[in-house]
């Protein structure tokens, strides 16, 4: 036995190894059967699966309905990063530097709507939406997931503005710099690590989002909302194949953040672990 | 299997002992002994090894290549928690969630002593580092120097055969350094258990020790008491690392040395070689008095004074340009004077 | 050293969006749940604690409501068992792969809810893979119908789902725990089991309490998985307030169940809050 410099202890119990195996094996084992029948001939169930076949992504490919409801997904991704990150970094700078009255309860106004059910926050903006005669849209989309990632935008860049040296921007003041000049020169680039993490958080948490999305949903599905209405017509493998193609995406994007972290030189645990805990 | 190779008052024995990191090798080659109730201070730069050699008797870490051995059986392949050694750690590591009691029962709870004992001793271990009226304390709410009494107490109730004290004072500001250092030994005299005691600060292992043992780079440079060390170094890293030292690089030619038109007799062999001369040793001589015997004697011109308080830096320079350091508890002096040393405090080192 | 115009800019933006589209639209909510709806279907603007008064008196929303907590506990439970000690095994044992295994913990997170839920779908059904699996073996002779359509198979995607989210806070906490306190206590002679019981544990109780909130939270609000594993005998709270915003047409009473679930939420985080600060001791 002996403790090594990383603070781990070897000479593990058996029991803590089948243990981990089990609950990986738990939370992969639903996506790998997904992935294995998207190429299923016969459907999403049966076993074993026999006939494996391409067909479904290729009718994937053709299905106009689907892709325009991706299109739709991006739009209101991309719109929600920009209204969340564009609220949330003024919002990270309130609470980090200036008190004012209502702060408190301004800080845990904002992180509700990730705690809460989401279909609260879906009805009471749906119930905004009709007092002040707007019509269901994409529009009301945006609103709606704006509003609900203003809070992860908020608490990853406020533990980013918290790591961020201070000392920068009072030097950059002293050296003659207005506050706007500290801003652009000094502060908005020692955050770039956390707006790009806020943004591709952001963007995955949009694209997948469905309480908030169902009240205010008019004309045009997004994509989980797309799915879900195929779901209640009847599963298909091209349904897996969506899944599948989803869960790849997601895959690279979380790589993607978890590189730019490591690579950025933060802890990431502590950059996780802080959101989880304003959050909590 | 019985050790036959360690002397008999030998506590622990550390033989060959290596230690790799990946590539990097950070102890080579170490053999130490410890003898009982020795205060020994294992001395070295960031960097020399000294911690690591304190992780592998902890048990922290496993030896590359050596074994250690301690009381006649085989140390190195158990747990720290077999080991009958204790460590202070540098940041002291008291456990947040317990109180100052809780954690110094800590080791005696682990153990299933029974309560009434854990009580009595704690209180005592407590006593002795002065910080009864602390019993009840929580660790974040003490001082530094507090924690670091704490976390003696917490190591030495345990009475362990050997004490291992991870630069415990370097946290500590420097007058309360000193004060520590000299309760630190105090404490080890009456407790009677050998201590082995990292440092990088040469005065402290000076103030505090039995023996020095001289880390640099993953080797032993030199072990001997404090005395011995400052003295005669063995080589011109250790008298350059503890206290100050004039290095002189002089010529030997049939028994005489020279360097920098200074000239003294030797018996060393003819060929370069190091001497080096502590500062105290040489001192301004008084116009008009006869030179004392075996004596080297040379003007030079004083470049700088360098006011320490209980004595004076001086820099000065020969007539045949060898830069030295004089230590003088003298007050007065002029820009260009006579000084001396005995022949003797001349210390031939290894380069 | 930031000046008044810095500090406007600042915090009023933020400030005027939150009120309008977050203070409001929960005002509102508020409001309609003190009104009631016309059997013709029209919202009248009387003001009264009927809907309230249903909520207590009529069975059916008590009795899911309960349902819902029962469910939610599971969860947490089961997601507590399955994430501490993971958590652990990744913080403390995992040595050089541990960047590795943290990755694996967080991709099902990222994977989209719905995806995940759906797959539970296809596996518990009774055509699913589970069972065709159970036949094929032949384990069983048909379908066990208890696997879909069942608070069952409600716990069981819901723990699937909020395991990660369990585990985060856990593992956040435990890694904020300083090594040299896990060598103190072995140098102090304690075994590694001893040191887990004595210092890892304790020091992670925050973690776990805001994991446990989490989880607990989310699930009880779930809405996803009852529909679309749950089947009737699986309903929880949200899918009787979205009935009640669609189908059942009575928006007073389901906003009036929206602001329960609301302080019962925010009641519950001021207590663990609490409770964390309590237990924590950087």
């Amino acid at each position: 036995m002996e403790l090594r410099m990383n603070g781990s202890i070897s000479g593990k119990s058996r029991w803590l190894t089948v243990h981990a195996t089990l609950v990986f094996g738990f939370l992969y084992m639903p996506i790998v059967v997904l992935i294995i029948y998207s190429f299923n001939r016969d459907g999403v169930g049966g076993f074993p699966p026999q006939n494996l076949t391409l067909d479904w992504y290729r009718q994937l490919l053709q299905d106009s309905a689907l892709w325009d409801s991706v299109v739709n997904s991006l739009i209101v991704a991309l719109c929600a990063m920009a209204i969340s990150i564009g609220l949330g970094l003024p919002a990270a700078l309130a609470l980090d530097r200036v008190s004012f009255p209502g702060k408190a309860l301004f800080r845990r106004l904002v992180l509700l709507p990730l705690i809460l059910p989401g279909i609260i926050t879906g009805l009471s903006l749906l119930m905004l939406v009709v007092l002040m005669g707007l019509k269901l849209s994409l529009l009301t989309i945006i609103l709606g997931h704006g509003t609900a990632l203003i809070a992860v935008a908020t608490t990853e860049l406020f533990a980013g503005l918290q790591k961020a040296d201070r000392a920068q921007e009072e030097a950059s003041l002293d050296l003659g710099a207005n506050y706007w000049q500290t801003f652009w020169r000094v502060t908005l680039p020692n955050l770039r690590l956390s707006i790009i993490g806020a943004g591709l958080l952001i963007f995955t948490l949009s694209m997948d989002e469905i309480a908030v999305s169902f009240f205010l949903i008019g004309r045009d599905n997004t994509l989980p909302l797309e799915i879900w209405s195929r779901l209640r017509r009847g599963m298909t493998p091209e349904i897996n194949a969506v899944s599948t193609i989803i869960f790849v995406f997601s895959l690279a994007m979380i790589v993607i953040w978890y590189r730019l972290r490591v690579h950025g030189g933060e802890d990431v645990t502590d950059v996780v672990g802080t959101a989880t805990e304003e959050i909590a | 299997m019985i050790d036959t190779n360690a002397s008999p008052t030998a506590l622990l024995s550390v033989r060959s002992v290596a230690k790799q990191f990946g590539k990097n090798a950070v102890l080579r080659d170490i053999s130490l002994e410890v003898a009982e109730g020795e205060f020994l201070s294992v001395l070295g730069e960031s960097g020399s090894g000294k911690t690591t050699l304190l992780r592998l008797i902890a048990g922290f870490e496993a030896c590359t290549a050596g074994e250690i051995w301690m009381g006649g059986l085989r140390l190195d392949p158990l747990p720290p928690y077999k080991r009958s050694v204790n460590t202070v750690f540098q940041n002291y590591a008291l456990f947040p969630h317990l109180s100052v009691f809780d954690n110094v029962a800590y080791g005696l709870r682990v153990r299933g002593t029974p309560a009434a004992e854990v009580k009595t001793s704690v209180e005592d271990a407590l006593a002795k580092v002065k910080m009864s009226s602390y019993v009840q304390a929580s660790p974040a709410k003490i001082s530094g120097g507090q924690q670091q009494r704490v976390a003696l107490a917490r190591a030495l109730v345990n009475r362990p055969k050997l004490l291992l004290l991870d630069e415990p004072l370097s946290a500590l500001d420097a007058n309360l350094r000193r004060q520590m250092q000299l309760e630190l030994k105090i404490l080890q005299r009456e407790v009677g258990i050998a201590f082995v005691f990292v440092t990088h600060d040469q005065e402290e292992a000076m103030t505090v020790s039995d023996r020095i043992a001289l880390l640099r780079a993953g080797e032993l440079e030199q072990v001997a008491t404090p005395q011995e060390i400052y003295r005669k170094p063995a080589t011109a890293y250790v008298a350059r690392f503890i206290g100050q030292s004039n290095l002189i690089h002089a010529t030997v030619n049939a028994g005489i040395a020279e360097s920098g038109g200074l000239r003294w007799p030797t018996a060393d062999p003819d060929g370069s070689a190091t001497y080096s001369l502590r500062p105290e040793c040489i001192f301004a001589t008084v116009v008009g008095a006869a030179p004392l015997n075996n004596s080297v004697c040379f003007g030079a011109r004083v470049v700088n004074r360098i006011f320490q308080g209980a004595a004076e830096l001086w820099q000065i320079e020969s007539a045949g340009g060898l830069r030295l350091l004089v230590k003088t508890s003298a007050k007065n002096g002029s820009a260009e004077m006579e000084f001396a040393f005995l022949a003797e405090d001349l210390m031939r080192v290894k380069d | 050293m930031f000046s008044r115009a810095y500090k406007l800019a600042v915090s009023l933006p933020p400030m005027a969006w939150v009120f309008m589209f977050l203070l409001l639209p929960y005002g509102l909510l508020f409001l309609y749940s003190f009104w009631t709806v016309t059997p013709s279907q029209q919202i009248v603007h009387q003001w009264n604690i009927q809907n309230y008064g249903e909520l207590l008196h009529v069975p059916v929303y008590l009795e899911v409501l309960l349902r819902s907590i029962r469910i939610a506990l599971t969860v947490t439970l089961l997601s507590f068992l399955l994430g501490f000690p993971l958590a652990y095994i990744v913080s403390f044992h995992a040595g050089t792969r541990k960047d590795l295994l943290y990755q694996l913990v967080i991709i099902p997170l990222w994977v989209s809810y719905l995806v995940r839920a759906y797959a539970w779908k296809t596996i518990l059904g009774s055509d699913g893979v589970f069972n065709t699996l159970l036949q094929y073996l032949h384990i069983t002779n048909h379908p066990q119908g208890f696997l879909l359509y069942s608070p069952f198979a409600v716990v069981l995607t819901l723990t699937h789902i909020y395991t990660p989210f369990t585990f985060l806070p856990i593992y956040a906490a435990m890694e904020h725990i300083p090594r040299c306190l896990v060598e103190a206590s072995q140098d102090l002679g304690a075994t590694p089991r001893q040191t887990f019981w004595r210092v890892i544990v304790p020091l992670s109780i925050p973690g776990v309490i805001a994991g446990g909130t989490f989880s607990f939270v989310l699930s009880l609000g779930d809405f996803l998985a009852p529909l679309l594993v749950g089947g009737p005998s699986g309903i929880m709270i949200s899918n009787i307030v979205v009935s009640l915003f669609g189908a059942a047409y009575n928006w007073p009473l389901g906003a009036a169940i929206s602001i329960c679930m609301m302080v019962l939420v925010i009641a519950l985080l001021f207590a663990t809050e609490r409770l964390e600060k309590k237990w924590s001791f950087a």
